[in-house]
């Protein structure tokens, strides 16, 4: 059984169109990432898969259940960690825990062993008001209340949206461990460089995915010769490469600009050669990451 | 020519707690200046002190020329502010806002009326000038944003964490502003994530517990830890952070 599956999703909210035609498969233990920005659509998608919003047409089960039908044990067997910070700030951080494990009737003692490696993280803290946790200890309490009720299916929406980099490294960390517990996990982020964490991922924007498969494969269909182009003054060159006519993108990346040419491979002797007047210039071929990707699909979908 | 920011052991307290400890640095004019921190580091207590919010509890700092201690209006009268969470106001239209900010900052009504003609123009939003900005896209919010924030002219901005969640083009958009204004001598003072963004700055500050761990170009802090990105960099001194906490 294919723990989540959605058939042709469509949600609109007045106007606007927040998901398309949405669908894909996560497999059993899958780590599966939806990766878009704000406003793509992904909470709305894991609202509707919570059971927590209808949708408008399409049809979506968790664990063979129907999100519609079998709200109620879907509730009961999936752990949601919502992208605003979920729990309750007046209550401490170990008053928050065993609320939820007495909402899920059950007790923190009976799945301690699940959440033991992030709970023993925060524990020092155990007494404070979870309003007063930093935003890496939120998402680790608010990781706990998940899965204190052993869910089958994890939900976790932007788990690591506004963290800083260690918190989020931290964070997939522990994801992974619990997809060695045999956990599926369907998480959200506008982290393109998370992508390559999940096993699988679907690029989604402005309600419609545009691409869904393993990391390496959605990297691997990008077929562009791509040059990472760097000099001193990096706005001078910015600009010359922007007005160059053969150039057809030009994004900055780190010390980079990620440059494709309408010509292709053919136009790197004459791009060389047309910005040779830059101090410490660097031209060389490159490799696509997903971030490219996103943004070539993005673009595609735009015309 | 005088300094953007100057710090001299800047320091603030909260009771027993040091958020801010002795922090020491300068930012040149027209400097694209990252800081840098893991959450809780005390980034926003050092911003909130040079915006002229917070009351510093020791050392000494200037910020476009005026003390932060005795001078704070003449601080956020040249100053801009934009965060992600706080920027515009939903319910009034783009024309409104951009109103509504001028005169705030004091601008008289001719300026206000020519300076948004400018903006709508430059931003290609002269459509939409009428429509309340809730309804407008997240990257357009943050464009606009942007340049309202400094719309006064001010000789330094400040972003806290300026793009969070926009989607990688309008984060890219995003920055080719942040250049230009940086090209006319705007200073740019900037919090972010965003480990490639910190690559898009002339120096980089990092900040961990409190104090200024390191401090350089980015290409001279990569060399110095021997990391090939900035992720790399902040990983290593948010590290040694956590190893000296246990």
């Amino acid at each position: 059984m294919q723990p989540i599956v959605i058939n042709s999703i469509c949600k609109q909210f007045g106007k606007l169109s927040a998901l398309n035609n949405v669908s894909f498969t996560v497999e059993e233990g899958e780590l599966f990432g939806l990766i878009g920005p704000d406003g793509a659509g992904k909470s709305t998608l894991f609202r509707i898969l919570t059971t927590l919003l209808l949708a408008d047409k399409g049809s979506a089960s968790v664990m063979g259940l129907d999100v519609v039908k079998d709200y109620k044990r879907i509730r009961r067997s999936v752990g949601y960690m919502p992208g605003r910070f979920s729990l309750y700030q007046d209550l401490s951080v170990e008053e928050n825990l065993a609320f939820f494990a007495t909402i899920f009737n059950t007790t923190v003692a009976a799945n301690y062993d699940l959440v033991r490696d992030i709970y023993v993280q925060i524990e020092p803290f155990k007494k404070r008001p979870a309003g007063k946790l930093s935003g890496g200890m939120k998402q680790k309490l608010a990781l706990c209340c998940a899965l204190i009720h052993k869910p089958s299916v994890l939900f976790p929406d932007e788990p690591t949206t506004g963290v800083d980099p260690v918190s989020r490294k931290e964070f997939w960390e522990m994801l992974q461990r619990l997809k060695q517990k045999g956990i599926t996990i369907l998480v959200s982020t506008p982290y393109m460089d998370e992508a390559v964490l999940c096993d699988r991922i679907a690029l989604i924007q402005k309600g419609a995915l545009m691409d869904i498969d393993t990391p390496q494969g959605i990297i691997q269909r990008f077929r562009q010769p791509l040059w990472a182009v760097s000099a001193d003054r990096r706005y001078e060159l910015m600009e010359d490469v922007n007005k160059y006519p053969d150039t057809a993108s030009s994004y900055a990346f780190g010390e980079h600009l990620h440059v494709t040419l309408k010509s292709g491979e053919a136009g790197e002797a004459a791009l060389k050669q047309h910005l040779s007047r830059h101090r410490g210039l660097s031209v060389e071929r490159t490799q696509a990451g997903i971030e490219d990707c996103f943004m070539f699909l993005m673009q595609e979908q735009n015309q | 020519m005088e300094k953007a920011i100057v710090t001299k052991d800047l320091t603030k307290r909260f009771g027993d707690f040091i958020a801010t400890d002795a922090i020491t640095f300068e930012v040149e004019r027209g400097e694209i200046f990252g800081f840098l921190g893991a959450n809780g580091a005390g980034k926003t207590t050092a911003m909130r002190m040079l915006c002229g919010l917070l009351k510093p509890s020791s050392g000494q700092a200037t910020v476009a020329g005026y003390d932060i201690f005795t001078q704070t209006d003449r601080v956020k009268k040249n100053i801009g502010y934009m965060s992600q969470k706080f920027s515009l106001y939903e319910d009034l239209t783009v024309r409104e806002n951009i109103r509504f900010y001028g005169g705030i900052y004091g601008l008289g009504r001719r300026q206000i009326k020519l300076k948004t003609e400018q903006l709508l123009e430059k931003l290609q939003i002269t459509r939409e000038a009428d429509q309340l900005v809730s309804s407008l896209p997240l990257g357009w919010k943050q464009k606009l944003a942007f340049s309202i924030a400094i719309l006064h002219d001010p000789s330094i901005v400040f972003l806290d964490e300026p793009t969070g969640g926009v989607d990688p083009i309008t984060r890219r958009q995003f920055w080719d502003l942040i250049y230009e204004a940086a090209h006319q001598q705007v200073t740019v003072f900037v919090t972010t994530h965003y480990m490639d963004e910190a690559e898009y700055c002339d120096r980089i500050s990092m900040m961990v517990d409190g104090r200024i761990k390191a401090l350089d170009t980015p290409r001279r802090l990569k060399a110095q830890f021997g990391a090939d990105s900035m992720n790399g960099v902040f990983l290593q001194l948010a590290r040694q952070q956590n190893i000296s906490n246990q």
